[in-house]
């Protein structure tokens, strides 16, 4: 039986994801969530004792360059999109304001 | 023009790559499918003189190409169909293009797409709506929409897309055109915004095998800037195969019944009556953990791509908000929240749930053992047989709007496409045939590694099969 995403459990995650959610979205939410859950449900009724979890598709050792300097942005280039800059860095929002 | 004739003209000096610019950029500013989302002509024209100026030109000869709006291109304005990038010009180009530009080839615009590379209908763009050259009533598929009626509507040759779980064969079935994700890590993802990690992959769009093998001949191969790229020992060829002696072929069972359409159905076992006219030899296989690629799919993916668009924060580049009264959570949600559209909001949240405490082991990490039994299903089937066939998608091009209000039925397009992701192997889709006038695509899917072999079968079937990429009233 798959868990019903109630809008106690959306604004919970919502908040974990750093999404704002209106309160007609938080509705829709948790009914769409809950929908989409009871179709994805299906994987807990398989046998999965003893199988590996797949985290990468080819396999692959250790990927490792040498550590030689090379070109890179200039901090003027990399702060070009940047909305707010403050004394040539990222201008961060307060965390209390 | 195919692409191969376009390089063939330039070499040949009967055309040159300004004459080419122009004449596309004309097609493409007539823009009734809504394909592109930024065109660039003065960049365009000005990379075609320098190149029209070159004493010996470049392998590509100055052919131009469209780029799915995921790929990065410097100082292009670059969206992934997203509002939280809306003006954003990156600061560098994705190596496949830089791949694709040093060989002569030159970007002619930014094509449209579902958000974030979200979703099978192009309809979650969040700037625009994309037309099926086929019928301007239906979506075009997705996620690479834009791309797929670009090269169908002749608006460019070849087209770049990339693909999670169907995004560049899905489209390109519903557009009639070939489409071609390669084995995962083939590509470099340096400059593609991430979607899920484990999954994505650049690949070619055109109208011919050839011309997709052409493309993907100049940017396979390891790149120090995407550590999960692959060395690539063996050169793509441009396949020249006529027939299919000795080729073992299986017809998935799985993917054949119930769900996919009727016409969908008899356009594919025309395409296998084809297969064993060139000798090949068909036999039926079965995956039997295909069934359950949807389930694993919505949970992997979304949790990944939960975890890849924590990076949109309205701090270093996007959209931002002036007045950020509530402190820096509060910005972010509010940066977020009005960013974002319906369905990358929806899959954010549920990629958030599946990897929350208390519920990861129950979802996350049992989709990942799915993915090792749906693996396995494939390595069994490859034991038994060199190719897989099935339809690309189980319905043709469906009605704009029809699947938009519910996510679950959009998310059942990919039902045929999605197994091979999870898989990692490559797989192209064909135009097969048409069914109420709208085109068809075979999925034929090979093993790692198989991509020149697997160009040959395409190849070699597509002549067979003799379809006419033009839509109606186009040629």
């Amino acid at each position: 039986m798959a868990p019903v995403i109630d809008e106690a459990t959306v604004r919970h995650v919502a908040r974990l994801a750093r999404l704002h959610l209106d309160p007609d979205e938080e509705r829709r939410m948790g009914v769409e969530l809950s929908g989409i859950l009871e179709h994805v449900d299906v994987i807990q009724s398989l046998d999965l004792d003893g199988i590996e979890p797949t985290t990468h598709v080819i396999s692959l050792e250790n990927v490792m360059r040498d550590d030689v300097p090379r070109p890179s942005l200039s901090a003027a280039e990399a702060l070009r999109e940047a909305p707010e800059v403050v004394e040539g860095r990222f201008a961060v929002v307060k965390f209390d304001s | 023009m195919t692409a191969h004739e376009c390089v063939d003209a330039l070499h040949a000096g009967e055309v040159g790559a300004l004459d080419l610019v122009e004449a596309t950029l004309g097609r493409v500013q007539d823009d009734r499918w809504g394909s592109f989302l930024a065109v660039d002509g003065e960049r365009a024209r000005a990379r075609a003189r320098e190149i029209d100026a070159m004493a010996e030109r470049p392998p590509l000869g100055g052919v131009p190409i469209a780029i799915k709006d995921a790929l990065s291109t410097r100082d292009i304005e670059t969206t992934a169909g997203s509002r939280i990038l809306e003006g954003f010009r990156p600061l560098y180009t994705a190596t496949c293009v830089e791949r694709l530009e040093a060989a002569g080839a030159i970007v002619i615009g930014k094509t449209n797409m579902d958000e974030f590379a979200m979703g099978s209908s192009t309809e979650n763009s969040a700037f625009q709506v994309t037309r099926n050259p086929w019928d301007p009533d239906r979506v075009p598929g997705g996620s690479s929409g834009g791309s797929a009626a670009a090269v169908a509507a002749f608006q460019a040759p070849w087209a770049l897309g990339s693909d999670t779980g169907g995004s560049i064969r899905q489209p390109a079935a519903l557009c009639g055109i070939v489409g071609m994700k390669p084995t995962y890590g083939a590509v470099s993802r340096y400059g593609l915004i991430a979607f899920a990690s484990s999954l994505d992959q650049v690949g070619p769009f055109a109208r011919t095998v050839r011309d997709s093998a052409l493309l993907l001949s100049h940017i396979v191969g390891r790149d120090a800037m995407d550590s999960t790229s692959l060395d690539w020992t063996e050169p793509i060829r441009v396949p020249d195969a006529t027939d299919l002696r000795g080729v073992r072929v299986g017809v998935v069972d799985e993917l054949m019944g119930e769900g996919v359409e009727l016409g969908v159905r008899a356009a594919v076992e025309g395409a296998l009556a084809r297969v064993e006219e060139l000798g090949g030899e068909i036999q039926r296989v079965s995956l039997p953990t295909s069934e359950h690629g949807i389930a694993t799919y919505y949970l992997l993916a979304p949790a990944e791509c939960s975890a890849n668009l924590a990076r949109f924060d309205g701090i270093r580049y996007g959209a931002h908000l002036d007045d950020a009264a509530g402190g820096l959570l509060e910005h972010y949600e509010q940066v977020r929240g009005r960013g974002f559209g319906p369905e990358v909001k929806r899959r954010i949240m549920l990629g958030t749930f599946a990897l929350a405490s208390g519920y990861y082991d129950a979802y996350y990490v049992r989709a990942q053992k799915v993915r090792t039994l749906i693996r396995r299903d494939f390595a069994a089937a490859f034991a038994k047989v060199d190719f897989l066939l099935s339809p690309t998608s189980p319905t043709v091009a469906f009605p704009l709007g029809e699947r938009v209000s519910d996510p679950y039925s959009m998310y059942l397009s990919d039902v045929c496409t999605i197994p091979v992701s999870l898989a990692g192997i490559p797989a192209i889709s064909i135009p097969c045939g048409l069914s109420e006038g709208l085109p068809v695509g075979l999925q034929i899917a090979g093993p790692a590694f198989s991509e020149n072999r697997l160009f040959d079968v395409a190849h070699a079937l597509e002549a067979a099969l003799g379809f006419d990429p033009s839509p109606p009233g186009m040629a």
